[in-house]
């Protein structure tokens, strides 16, 4: 299939003096892909996000970069901000820095009247994004003048608005409650899977990433280190994933100390209803070997 | 050291009613999470207990003293808060001098400042950090200097809010383990958090809020494993939680009030028995 996103030999450092914030990256990101990043803070996976999106080299200008960045084609480095944020859309980590209007339903429509779409289009696609992430509610309100989580979906609904090809994201669940997160993540693998696009999405916590990732990304020290499916993490070694950062889930520590306590199982489940199955079908088996 | 919530109500002057007859009682030493929906009015709340909002209606007591009649600068010698979004907190030019603000400008003893920057960051992992621009830091590392400013001011009653946002598994786990520790020393430790996960292995006593309400209260194991509350409030059961119910849909006599993973252990190798 097709390479939407192709990186070359990429490096960046914020300041020339500075060490580099991203060392050397080497990746191939096919049309449809649902990637996850995880690394521990500061390894470098908003500098990634910001090369992909064009802030990298545009507006960090003080910064040195290196390598090669190519999006649906075309390098980023010769492609105004205003053109790789069309086909790039990205939910920053902190979601009021990326409010802008005075009521949420403007700063929703900001993005779909930057492209120059029909007024009844604009219209359609800043009603639906409200709804998608319910916040209708609020269409009235000040951005500013919100609580985080809904500021995050504000940001997400701006972005969505947007329907950009390839959607890059930054922990955008950190402020969300619980139910929010899923919901959020439901609409957006329904995208992915329906509209074809191509998800990146920056999250720590992997019982959420994992729901919908086909391929996981760690980042150390602004290197990969991991890049694979998601189940071959376990596979490999839970403690280097640790060392990392990525935060295992419960299911998945419970069962790596049950099979360290010298319990034996088939595989170890990434859903709470497969792991049910494991655990009624398999556990006291080896209770009856090891005793 | 405690805190008193009685019937507060609060509107923002743009009108938007963010509390609704809250009623809640802090002791000294306890160790609280403030979990619910987005929106719910958690952040509006604490935001009382250091007097940085005052109430429409009602009153809150910090140690016998009513916020209505304290300044915020008075407040802060024994309230310590971190803000969900670190841009409101973070205004100095370096890592260092923005963690040796609060103790400097209290008048604490220069080597003890040295001391306790040391020991929390160390802790916080900034140690490589002081010399940088805050305004230059990635999201995570910024909660952290957040995080920092106010512990080493070490604080009787220390409001968090959502402190581990952002932050990686290593991180998560050292800043669970400080704030267990604090609470050991006896501070009153108040926290908004969405992470369940985080709240199910901590266990502090739970609140949780909907629509500008406290509508449960109670031990995070009995608080994050009802049904009812859960729906209410836009959260979710621990995984462990969630696991320990499809078993029990199969196996009726499996209990379904478990959220650790050590409890689930004792409770699978009992019930294999
Ligand atoms: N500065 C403000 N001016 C007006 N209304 C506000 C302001 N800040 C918050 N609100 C409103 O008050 C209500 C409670 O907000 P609050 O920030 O306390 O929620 P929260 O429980 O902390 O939510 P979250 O989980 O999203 O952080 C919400 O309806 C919000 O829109
Ligand atoms: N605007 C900036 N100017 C200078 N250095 C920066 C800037 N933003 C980030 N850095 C530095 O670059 C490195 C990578 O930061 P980045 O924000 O990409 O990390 P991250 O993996 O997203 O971390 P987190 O999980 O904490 O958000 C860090 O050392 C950070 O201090
Ligand atoms: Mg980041
Ligand atoms: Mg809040």
């Amino acid at each position: 299939m097709e390479n939407i996103i192709q990186i070359r030999n990429l490096k960046f450092s914020y300041r020339p003096s500075r060490q580099p914030a991203i060392r050397e990256i080497d990746l191939d990101i096919r049309k449809g892909e649902y990637i996850a990043i995880a690394g521990l803070s500061g390894c470098g996976k908003s500098t990634f996000c910001r090369c992909l999106n064009g802030l990298i080299p545009h507006f960090y200008r003080s910064g040195v970069m290196k390598g090669s960045v190519t999006v649906d084609g075309l390098d980023t480095r010769e492609l105004p901000l205003y053109e790789i944020t069309q086909k790039v859309g990205m939910v920053f980590q902190d979601p009021e820095s990326q409010l802008m209007a005075l009521t949420v339903e403007r700063d929703i429509a900001f993005g779909p009247e930057n492209l120059g779409l029909p007024r009844e289009e604009i219209r359609a696609r800043v009603e639906e994004a409200l709804e998608l992430v319910k916040i209708a509610h609020l269409r009235e309100r000040a951005p500013h003048e919100l609580s985080g989580g809904e500021q995050q979906r504000v940001a997400i609904a701006s972005v969505l608005a947007l329907q950009p090809k390839i959607l890059v994201l930054d922990e955008p669940t950190a402020n969300l409650d619980p139910a929010g997160a899923v919901d959020v993540l439901n609409i957006i693998e329904n995208l992915q899977v329906q509209k074809k696009i191509t998800v990146i999405i920056v999250e720590h916590r992997l019982e959420l990433a994992l729901q919908s990732a086909t391929r996981l990304l760690i980042m150390h020290d602004g290197t990969l280190v991991f890049d694979d499916k998601p189940e071959k993490l376990i596979a490999k070694d839970i403690i280097p994933a640790e060392a990392y950062g990525v935060q295992m889930p419960s299911l998945i520590q419970l069962f790596t100390q049950l099979m360290d306590e010298g319990h034996s199982f088939s595989q170890i489940p990434f859903n709470i209803p497969l792991a049910a199955s494991i655990i009624l079908s398999e556990l006291g088996s080896a209770r009856s070997t090891s005793e | 050291m405690s805190i008193t919530v009685k019937n507060l109500d609060y509107t923002y002057p743009s009108g938007v009613t963010a509390l609704n007859n809250v009623s809640l009682k802090i002791n000294k030493g306890e160790y609280i999470a403030i979990m619910g929906a987005n929106g719910a009015g958690k952040t509006t709340l604490i935001k009382h207990f250091n007097g940085l909002l005052k109430p429409t209606k009602g009153h809150v007591l910090v140690n016998d003293i009513d916020t209505i009649t304290s300044s915020v600068a008075e407040m802060a010698k024994i309230v310590g808060f971190v803000f969900q979004n670190p841009d409101h907190q973070l205004f100095l030019t370096t890592v260092e001098e923005e963690i040796k603000f609060g103790p400097t400008n209290f008048d604490f003893p220069e080597e003890q400042i040295q001391e306790d920057m040391e020991k929390v960051v160390t802790f916080l992992n900034l140690k490589n950090l002081l010399k940088r621009s805050p305004f230059s830091l990635s999201e995570g590392e910024r909660k952290r200097v957040a995080l920092a400013s106010v512990l080493v001011m070490n604080p009787e009653i220390l409001i968090l809010d959502e402190p581990t946002m952002g932050q990686d598994a290593i991180q998560k786990r050292n800043i669970a383990k400080m704030i267990n520790e604090l609470n050991q020393q006896g501070r009153t430790i108040t926290l908004v958090t969405h992470d369940v996960e985080f709240v199910a292995e901590c266990q502090p006593r739970v609140v949780a809020m909907t629509e500008g309400r406290v509508i449960a209260d109670g031990m995070a194991k009995d608080v994050l494993t009802n049904l009812e509350i859960l729906a209410k409030t836009k959260l979710r059961p621990p995984q462990i939680t969630a696991l320990a119910w499809e078993i029990a849909n199969q196996e009726q006599s499996f209990p379904k009030d478990v959220i650790t993973i050590s409890e689930m252990k004792t409770n699978l190798l009992e019930f294999r028995r």
